[in-house]
């Protein structure tokens, strides 16, 4: 994930074999894109940026001229991918009548005839309303469990991204600045808000202890240290500062993401 | 490779294009058979015969009498002069140059139609094989499957190969039928004269040989197949170089039309017999009409035409396996 011109379709770009990398070398399951070029793509099913499949064949016809493209489809995996993504009723219908949202799954069925390895897709929920987009989700989260394949997703829709995946690299201006899994890199952000009475004097205190800001809403905001957080209490009890909330918070990707790319301002308000 | 043709062939199928094509030869040619039966009841009408001599006699004066004519440029004075000396040879040797039937009818057809109206059939084809996939954007999916570049272009180019032969037929097929409704299916076997040379306003009659129409028909498909496929070629690249098919369609048309003027200009610029679009009237050296510039042959001709379908596929090859495309 990556703010807008960060890199991400770049990359994906690159990674397909579409654009030369100016410098540096894009591998896929052990093969160089640009010396390997067909063994690498073997390997990938890949929808970059939108679904254009050709709007004057049938879904059908569409599978069949990509599964030509490809070494040994038999006839039944067109069959299944179509089953796979739930468009049995329409596929004998030309594309150019179909909704965004079924062009999509018949990119990705597209994506799926030569067994993947690898998934690609490119802002795959561009454009889908949010019972598409719930769709899509549930959809890429079921394939990646049951074909057992490993889906890459770029996207700067971060809800998105928190819901589908379950290991994020954070990109800018062309380079990565973090890669984890989701929770990881969240907890590392983690947050403890506090609501203490006086609270001038609180802040006083915490001060002495460890980075303090203040939020909007009236609270004190400091990092979430498991074992500090009680000695702090405690500190502040015997100060004579009653303590009236403690509350610990998992900042939204979307803080984490503003707060890393140094596109926003503080993680929490 | 069969099976990337098979899609190729399949859009192109998908998208009616050979069909709209047919449709355009099928009215054109209609319209010329309705023209020439016209013109044939009016000379009919005007002269009281239906003797060819006297017909041939005839239009021979009345190009005397243009050639009198001091407003003509020097051209067209030429290239009058050797169409005088070859109706006389026909008439001298007691030839009908224009046999009534069908094959006559295809043969005039298919000479006056080789440098823009079946290049034109081409290029609907030609100028948006590759550039509708970049507009369409399929290009993105099309280049990422496990298939080199150079082999999706060259089944492209196959099935340019494969419609350009089917336009020259379908184009002489209908001609031949619909023509003959007219003016009979006879005159297969009609003689015809060719292998005039034009030296300056001369015609060399030393090498002249008399041949079958259906012989010299054949001839003249295969050199209008031949241009077909230059210019299909040169459309190919277009295609290929520019991502819009408007703007190729565009500039390849400005090319032919501007070959139309430049040859009855260009007959003082000699270098201009290097261009493609000046050398696209190859059935003229069969039938022995004054070439655009002086020492032009048939040969001449091909070959700069070969070169430049040669330069095109380099180019076009070149571009295509190396472009990056976003």
């Amino acid at each position: 994930m990556g703010p807008n011109g960060a890199g991400k379709t770049t990359t994906i770009r690159m990674l397909v074999g579409l654009i030369k990398p100016t410098s540096g070398s894009m591998v896929v399951c052990g093969y160089n894109v640009r010396t390997h070029f067909t063994k690498a793509m073997e390997k990938i099913g890949c929808i970059v940026e939108n679904p254009e499949l050709y709007p004057y064949l049938t879904g059908k016809e569409n599978l069949l001229h990509f599964a030509r493209m490809l070494p040994n489809i038999p006839e039944t995996r067109i069959t299944e991918v179509v089953a796979m993504v739930g468009l049995e009723a329409r596929i004998d219908e030309k594309v150019k009548t179909y909704s965004l949202g079924m062009r999509q799954r018949l990119g990705i069925a597209q994506a799926m005839l030569n067994h993947p390895k690898v998934l690609i897709l490119d802002e795959p929920t561009n454009g889908l309303d949010p019972a598409g987009i719930r769709e899509m989700r549930q959809f890429i989260r079921e394939l990646a469990e049951q074909e057992g394949l490993s889906v890459l997703v770029s996207s700067h829709l971060l809800g998105e991204i928190q819901l589908l995946c379950d290991r994020v690299a954070i990109i800018k201006n062309g380079e990565i600045i973090q890669v984890d899994s989701v929770k990881n890199l969240l907890s590392s952000q983690e947050k403890m808000l506090w609501k203490v009475d006086p609270m001038e004097r609180g802040k006083a205190v915490l001060t002495q202890l460890t980075d303090v800001s203040e939020s909007t809403d009236g609270y004190l905001v400091t990092a979430f240290e498991e074992k500090e957080i009680p000695k702090w209490n405690v500190k502040l009890i015997n100060e004579g500062i009653s303590v009236l909330e403690m509350n610990r918070k998992l900042p939204a990707l979307e803080d984490l993401f503003l707060e890393v790319t140094g596109v926003g301002g503080s993680s929490i308000e | 490779m069969n099976k990337l043709i098979q899609n190729e062939m399949l859009k192109l199928l998908a998208r009616k294009r050979l069909l709209i094509i047919t449709a355009i030869v099928a009215i054109l040619v209609a319209m010329f058979t309705y023209a020439q039966y016209k013109e044939t009841q009016s000379q009919r009408e005007r002269l009281g015969t239906m003797e060819w001599q006297s017909l041939l006699q005839q239009q021979i004066i009345d190009s005397q009498n243009r050639l009198g004519s001091s407003r003509i440029s020097d051209e067209w004075r030429q290239q009058l002069q050797v169409s005088i000396k070859q109706s006389q040879y026909y008439l001298d040797n007691n030839i009908n140059p224009s046999e009534p039937g069908a094959p006559t009818f295809v043969r005039m057809f298919i000479e006056n139609s080789s440098d823009l109206f079946i290049p034109l059939l081409i290029m609907i084809i030609a100028s948006d094989l590759v550039s509708s996939e970049h507009s369409l954007g399929s290009i993105k999916l099309l280049l990422t499957r496990p298939v080199q570049r150079w082999k999706i272009l060259l089944s492209k180019y196959v099935v340019l190969l494969l419609s350009t032969s089917l336009i020259v037929l379908v184009t002489a097929a209908l001609a031949y039928v619909i023509s003959g409704a007219v003016f009979g299916y006879h005159g297969w076997t009609a003689p015809v004269i060719t292998g005039f040379t034009v030296e300056g306003s001369n015609l060399n009659t030393s090498g002249v040989k008399l041949m079958d129409q259906w012989e010299f028909l054949l001839m003249e498909m295969g050199l209008v197949w031949f241009v077909a496929v230059v210019v299909g070629t040169l459309s190919f690249m277009l295609s290929v170089l520019i991502r819009s098919t408007a703007a190729g369609m565009g500039v390849m048309l400005a090319a032919l039309i501007s070959g139309m003027i430049l040859s009855n200009m260009v007959s003082s610029w000699a270098s201009a017999k290097y261009f493609f679009m000046v050398n696209l009237k190859l059935t003229s050296y069969l039938s022995g009409a004054a070439p655009p510039i002086e020492g032009m042959t048939l040969f001449s001709s091909v070959s700069v035409l070969f070169v430049w379908l040669v330069a095109a596929l380099v180019v076009s090859f070149t571009v295509f396996s190396r472009q990056d495309v976003y």
